[in-house]
């Protein structure tokens, strides 16, 4: 099965080659990952999709633990989240097809970031399903995709979630006015597709 | 050793910030995290900071090559449970590290290994010496450094020291470049303090599991402990003992657990495992409750793990949560450390009758102890089950003994019998040939009042037999005891066993043991029937100085009982029942 961790990493030189070894110590191939700066200066946050046993999930996360560099995981599991991915996509177009391209932007709710006389650049965001159906639909024109550069997923719990980890390391993003954080609440109930 | 004055000067720089080099510092930091010796080898990058050591009271052993270093800071965490720490230059240096680093990794071995490196400006130019060091080592250690900044020794080593003894122990490096140690910064040793331990949590015990395990034990028939080296680095021996006493619970050991339960306890069952005896694996088969204090059902324990103890249910109480459902699954899982799970479930835990359970046990042992080899009349042949039952008898099992990998190992752990734990210092999870004499050379710095055996056999010792001289050179007092078959064994057994006598690269020729001993300028002896072993014993012990015995024991003996690898734990291959060994015409 998929298996989503969400790791907060020290943002130090070596730090990702410690996380790529223990994956390839465990003989499971990394699907997605991505990483970027967090709400707390010094950390960064990434999203690791990987492929394995059902039972594989505890000891991931446990090896996780024991990296000195990884400071708190969470292994989303089922648990309800939003998952994105952002995908550019560089097309063939010509000024006498690109409506074409512009319908299905708007279809896919897409945008066109870019856009020459030969081609154009197409951002989307979305779950990974909804990009691999717009590049389905592209590929139906033989060489009109000319460049795909695809995030990887990044995954978020919903609800208001915040780990014993990072409570007990307090100095959070806005650690002082918890209670004005209490409109999270809210998103909770939000549509799956907020787009 | 360096002198009063300067252990007074550097002591001033652990409660008064001063500015020193960073190889000042270096040595200061170990200096404040209780570091009296540590076991190395310089070499260009690491120079600065061997100028430096006159100035600190810290003495150094100069090894006969990195591995050794590396195994002596292991020997010395072992034999005394504090932190061992290896030096050696950057490159080579480094990279002979590596199979001792390992060896603490597997063994989960508390070690600081300090490298040099090539300057800063010219890390990653290929640089004459210059080897990606923690690069390399990243999956042996627990965590290593690369440190290119002169203030950031003290913090980097400090953290080490923290993680080396964290939790689940084991072995972390620090790389520090040479204008590190060139440069200079202030030392402030309290302020290069780690903050305190992330917390971790996967670390609890519920309230819960504590019950189900109580009510587990307490209704059990036919429980088992299955105790390991983690009994050990948690100091736990008491608290396994009273549980044991308490409920009246057979205990079997882990090769690494020896020594953590004492031998001559009457609940004591001896070594589970591939050469446990039959009647410990029979019990464990037998079971209906297995009770796993820090060890982690390692494949050599549980043969194949798809019949190991199908009647059991299995508590497994265990500081590291990796180890849980990794190669077992188990019924309650404890995770946190040993003693304190322990001493909170024993107030749950009342007295318990476990005398029909006892009984089936020894009931089960009987023939086979008997067909034992110790039993055997004494023909004056000379097996290497005699030296380790001869060496435990004289030395009343009360020395310290680094065994290397293979046959000779498994005897020992079969007829020496340990009664506190330290006292068996050997590679388990790595299986590291040539451990046994660098290690035992770390154990006796750790603690010189203590007798150190070496047992090790031609093989392996010819792997790092240059560190004779290392104890020359230290007037190291160890004695030496080589069973010498004249076979790398255990292969050779395998060969016997499982490749039709296919003896291909087993037969081994060594120098004459004693003439290489003697060219170090250490006594020695060859030791060729029984009735000589317990005078050349004797002589060894009472010798002034490092002493080697060559023991030429039987060529062809196995190692009984023994379970295929992959086999169930109860389909072992037994001592054979008739002329038990082949006896040898010169016999008398």
């Amino acid at each position: 099965m998929l298996h989503t961790f969400v790791a907060y990493v020290e943002d130090l030189p070596g730090v990702l080659t410690r996380v790529a070894s223990l994956f390839r110590r465990l003989n499971i191939n990394i699907s997605s990952l991505t990483v970027g700066r967090s709400e707390r200066p010094g950390l960064s946050r990434l999203t690791l999709v990987c492929e394995s046993s059902a039972e594989a999930g505890h000891r991931v996360r446990a090896s996780l633990f024991k990296l000195e560099n990884v400071v708190d995981v969470d292994d989303i599991a089922q648990a309800p989240s939003v998952t994105r991915e952002l995908a550019l996509i560089k097309v063939a177009a010509s000024p006498r097809n690109r409506a074409q391209i512009f319908d299905l932007v708007e279809v896919f709710r897409a945008r066109i970031v870019d856009l020459t006389s030969e081609s154009l650049m197409i951002e989307m965001t979305g779950v990974e399903s909804k990009i691999e159906g717009l590049i389905e639909v592209l590929r139906e024109d033989e060489g009109r995709i000319l460049e795909i550069c695809r995030s990887g997923k990044m995954t978020m719990r919903r609800g208001h979630h915040i780990s014993s980890v990072l409570k007990a390391m307090g100095a959070g993003p806005d650690e002082k006015s918890e209670a004005e954080n209490q409109p999270e609440a809210l998103e909770a109930g939000a549509a799956t597709e907020p787009e | 050793m360096g002198t009063n004055a300067n252990t007074q000067a550097s002591n001033a720089h652990l409660t008064t910030p001063t500015r020193l080099t960073g190889a000042e510092i270096l040595w200061a930091t170990l200096v404040g995290e209780g570091v009296t010796d540590v076991f190395g080898y310089p070499g260009g990058a690491i120079l600065p900071a061997y100028d430096a050591l006159r100035k600190f009271p810290i003495h150094h052993v100069l090894v006969r090559h990195e591995q050794g270093a590396a195994h002596m800071a292991d020997g010395y965490a072992r034999a005394s449970g504090k932190v061992g720490v290896a030096i050696a230059t950057s490159g080579p240096g480094a990279t002979n590290l590596i199979t001792g680093i390992a060896t603490a990794m597997l063994d989960s071995i508390p070690i600081v290994c300090i490298t040099g490196n090539v300057s800063s400006k010219v890390l990653g130019t290929d640089a004459f010496q210059e080897v990606d060091i923690t690069g390399i080592t990243l999956p042996v250690t627990k965590h290593n450094f690369l440190v290119h900044r002169t203030e950031d020794i003290a913090p980097a080593l400090r953290h080490a020291f923290q993680i080396a003894t964290s939790g689940r122990p084991g072995p972390v490096l620090v790389d520090i470049t040479k204008d590190a140690q060139q440069g200079t910064a202030i030392f402030d040793f309290e302020a290069a303090k780690p903050r305190a331990y992330r917390p971790h949590p996967m670390l609890h015990v519920e309230e819960s599991g504590l019950a189900h395990a109580a009510e587990l034990i307490r209704n059990a028939k036919r429980p088992v402990i299955l105790a390991g080296h983690g009994v050990i680095e948690s100091g736990a021996m008491e608290q396994v003992r009273t549980l044991a006493e308490r409920a009246q619970i057979p205990v079997a050991l882990t090769l690494l657990g020896l020594g953590c339960f004492p031998a001559s306890h009457a609940l004591n069952m001896g070594m589970m495992g591939m050469h446990g005896e039959a009647w410990v694996n029979h019990a464990i088969q037998e079971a209906d409750l297995l009770i796993a204090c820090g060890m982690r059902f390692d494949d050599r324990v549980t043969g194949s793990t798809s019949t190991y103890a199908l009647k059991a249910k299995k508590i497994h109480i265990e500081i590291d949560p990796a180890e849980i459902n990794k190669n077992i699954k188990v019924d309650v899982a404890l995770v946190g450390d040993l003693r304190a799970v322990l001493e909170d479930l024993l107030p749950r835990i009342p007295g318990r009758d476990g005398s029909a359970w006892l009984k089936t046990i020894d009931a089960s042992k009987g023939a086979v102890s008997v067909r034992d080899i110790k039993n055997l009349p004494d023909s004056g042949h000379l097996y290497a089950a005699h030296v380790m039952h001869d060496l435990w008898r004289i030395t009343s099992g009360d020395a310290i003994v680094a065994t290397d990998v293979g046959q000779h190992q498994m005897w020992e752990a079969q007829y020496f019998h340990h009664e506190k734990p330290r006292t068996l210092i050997t590679s388990g999870g790595l299986g590291t040939m040539g451990f046994a004499l660098p290690a035992a050379i770390g154990a006796k710095v750790a603690c010189p009042d203590r007798e150190v055996w070496v047992i090790a056999g031609d093989g392996g010792f010819q792997m790092t037999a240059s560190e004779l001289a290392t104890i020359v050179q230290e007037k190291i007092k160890i004695n030496i005891a080589i069973i010498n078959n004249g076979y790398l064994g255990m292969v050779r057994q395998w060969q016997e066993f499982f490749y039709e006598r296919n003896y291909e690269a087993t037969p081994l020729v060594s120098p004459d043991f004693v003439k290489l001993a003697d060219a170090h300028g250490i006594q020695g002896r060859a030791v060729r029937t029984r009735t000589e072993l317990a005078e050349a014993v004797s002589v060894a012990r009472s010798a002034p100085g490092a002493f080697l015995l060559n023991f030429l024991v039987e060529k062809e003996d196995s190692v009984y009982p023994m379970i295929p690898a992959g086999n169930a734990l109860h389909e072992m291959i037994r001592r054979p029942g008739k002329n038990p060994l082949v006896e040898s015409p010169d016999d008398k």
